[in-house]
């Protein structure tokens, strides 16, 4: 069996943005990264599929970025996948889903990959496309969003989360891509063994080029702050004095401080 | 301009969240045509409808409901197939979108001259989008546009198709039992990821208590197992409008937001000045939670 996990680096969302000199992305600088909340649970469940089939897969993880992507790329290689592929490309943020989709299918298509995994949906970009369009370009049966996963002889068993706590039980049969909710499982933290055993792990890179055939169905235009609604009141200061204010304004403007 | 708003319908019943699909075609003054695969039995009461039986179609089965769109989008070659983002939404409109070799612009909150306006960071930034041609695939997020009612006579064209699915439905699972109502509290104080861990939830729920209000969450405090899922406010959560929501280390994802904003005042608390939360809260106290929250209880205890 031969299983796909497909990752994104993204920034640490507690950040504050600054548009890039295009001013169609956010500017690098002074940015902290990390790997995408939804795919470390990709990862997870990928490595637990792993282990419950005896450690017979083949799991690779692919990521597609700068150089600096290589280090969510060695976390999930920490964290149990096999083998890693680096798709290069510095201008991946300029990219459409569509494009994104293309490459990991070009990557993907003629490696047989039994399951591939993905989050639902990355945490800066948030289109929630990547992962379905791959099934469409494969032409494999997907199913999103799944906070259940089991896997017997050949047969997913997804739990899809619908609104209002409401899940959605599906059956797939593989070939077959699925894509990740939050707190699907409990992602692992990698232990200083593992990050060890990483290391003589191989990652192989490939450039863009190789992979990317199609051009964007969409442009970003601008990438900007919110207008501000103004309606709100932002206070800062003193703590103290900061109780004073809220309480006073409580009583004021709501009926049920007293 | 056409739109084929692509509407809902789940557990027997017609989700009227579809109706704001009209409200997005009604701002870009768009004639309009719905896509359903439901009941004739629950329909909107006007308007040109292409229906699609769920009984004998699924209600989630998408592969064939990508094939039932296509069949009334060939119909009807609308400018804009509209989807709601939501779970139903997201993912089918990849599906649709690649087979009509179309742009998607998911989430959109705004549109403008044929450019659309989403959210990105975690609803902190914007994007403008540009389709590279003039007809594209759309999901609306959710509360973004005013529901509408479809105008003109009810038109019922019925489509079908027998395409066997490769995957096979089983079954719902319903919601876990509420232990708690939080759409009848008249207070909420809800935890955030900002309350760090675990141990400090106890916090929060002291200063519900002060407040003699219900404990609420946002999601990753639930999937962090530090609060039970029957507290969580949001999409997946519950969705609550009482007299007064405290937003505790609660950055506002879109998903909480949809199920707090209605609240008659919000008072948040976050250490970072920039969170979106900051766009719904009546007052955004800018502080420590660990310093801020227990003050204020000590002090409404007084």
């Amino acid at each position: 069996m031969k299983i796909l996990v497909c990752i994104k680096q993204v920034p640490d969302l507690e950040s504050r943005f600054k548009p890039d000199q295009a001013g169609v992305w956010f500017s690098d600088t002074d940015l902290a990264f990390r790997m995408n909340e939804y795919d470390e649970y990709a990862v997870e469940q990928a490595v637990r599929l792993k282990e419950q089939l005896g450690d017979a897969p083949e799991l690779t993880v692919l990521s597609i970025g700068p150089d600096r992507v290589v280090e969510v790329i060695k976390k999930a290689l920490a964290m149990g996948c096999d083998r890693a592929v680096h798709v290069q490309d510095p201008a991946a943020h300029l990219k459409d889903p569509w494009q994104i989709a293309s490459i990991i299918a070009a990557y993907a298509k003629d490696q047989g990959f039994d399951l591939i995994l993905t989050g639902m949906q990355s945490q800066d970009r948030g289109s929630a496309q990547v992962g379905v369009t791959v099934a469409e370009i494969l032409g494999v049966p997907c199913a999103t969003t799944l906070v259940g996963f089991s896997y017997d002889g050949g047969t997913v068993t997804a739990k899809r989360e619908l609104e209002g706590g409401l899940k959605g039980v599906v059956k797939l049969k593989i070939p077959a891509l699925v894509t990740c909710q939050l707190g699907l499982n409990t992602p692992r933290y990698p232990t200083l063994p593992n990050i060890m055993k990483a290391k003589k792990k191989e990652i192989a890179a490939v450039p863009v080029a190789e992979l990317l055939k199609s051009e964007p169905l969409a442009i970003t235009t601008s990438f900007h702050a919110p207008a501000k609604k103004g309606s709100g009141l932002v206070l800062e200061g003193d703590i103290a004095d900061l109780v004073t204010r809220v309480i006073g304004i409580l009583k004021e403007k709501t009926a049920v401080l007293r | 301009m056409k739109t084929l708003l692509i509407g809902e319908y789940r557990e027997g019943k017609f989700l009227d969240s579809t109706y704001e699909l009209f409200g997005f075609a009604a701002q870009l003054g768009a004639e309009t045509s719905l896509f359903l695969v439901g009941s004739e039995s629950t329909l909107p009461a006007g308007g040109a409808i292409y229906l699609a039986d769920a009984a004998s179609c699924g209600e989630y089965n998408p592969d064939l409901h990508k094939l039932l769109i296509l069949d009334a989008v060939q119909r009807e070659n609308p400018d804009y197939v509209v989807f709601l983002h939501s779970s139903y939404g997201w993912d089918l409109a990849p599906r649709v979108a690649a087979a009509l070799k179309l742009a998607q612009v998911s989430e959109v909150i705004g549109v403008q001259d044929g450019v659309f306006e989403v959210g990105c960071c975690n609803g902190k930034m914007r994007r403008s989008v540009k389709p590279a041609g003039p007809k594209a695939v759309l999901t609306i997020q959710a509360g973004a546009f005013q529901g509408v009612q479809p105008t003109g006579a009810l038109s019922v064209t019925k489509l079908s198709n027998d395409t066997a699915s490769p995957m096979e439905f089983v079954g719902y699972e319903p919601a876990e039992a509420k232990g708690i109502d939080l759409a009848r509290a008249e207070i909420i104080v809800s935890a955030g990821r900002g309350v760090g861990k675990k141990e400090n939830v106890q916090i929060i729920a002291a200063l519900a208590k002060a407040l003699g209000g219900e404990l609420g969450a946002s999601r990753p405090v639930v999937d962090a197992e530090w609060v039970a899922h029957d507290h969580q406010v949001g999409t997946t959560g519950q969705t609550v409008a009482p007299k007064l929501y405290v937003a505790c280390g609660i950055s506002g994802a879109i998903q909480h937001l949809a199920g707090m904003k209605k609240s008659d005042f919000i008072l948040a608390i976050n250490k970072d000045k920039d969170a979106p939360i900051g766009e719904v809260a009546d007052v955004l106290v800018v502080a420590d939670l660990m310093q801020f929250v227990p003050a204020l209880t000590a002090q409404l205890q007084k």
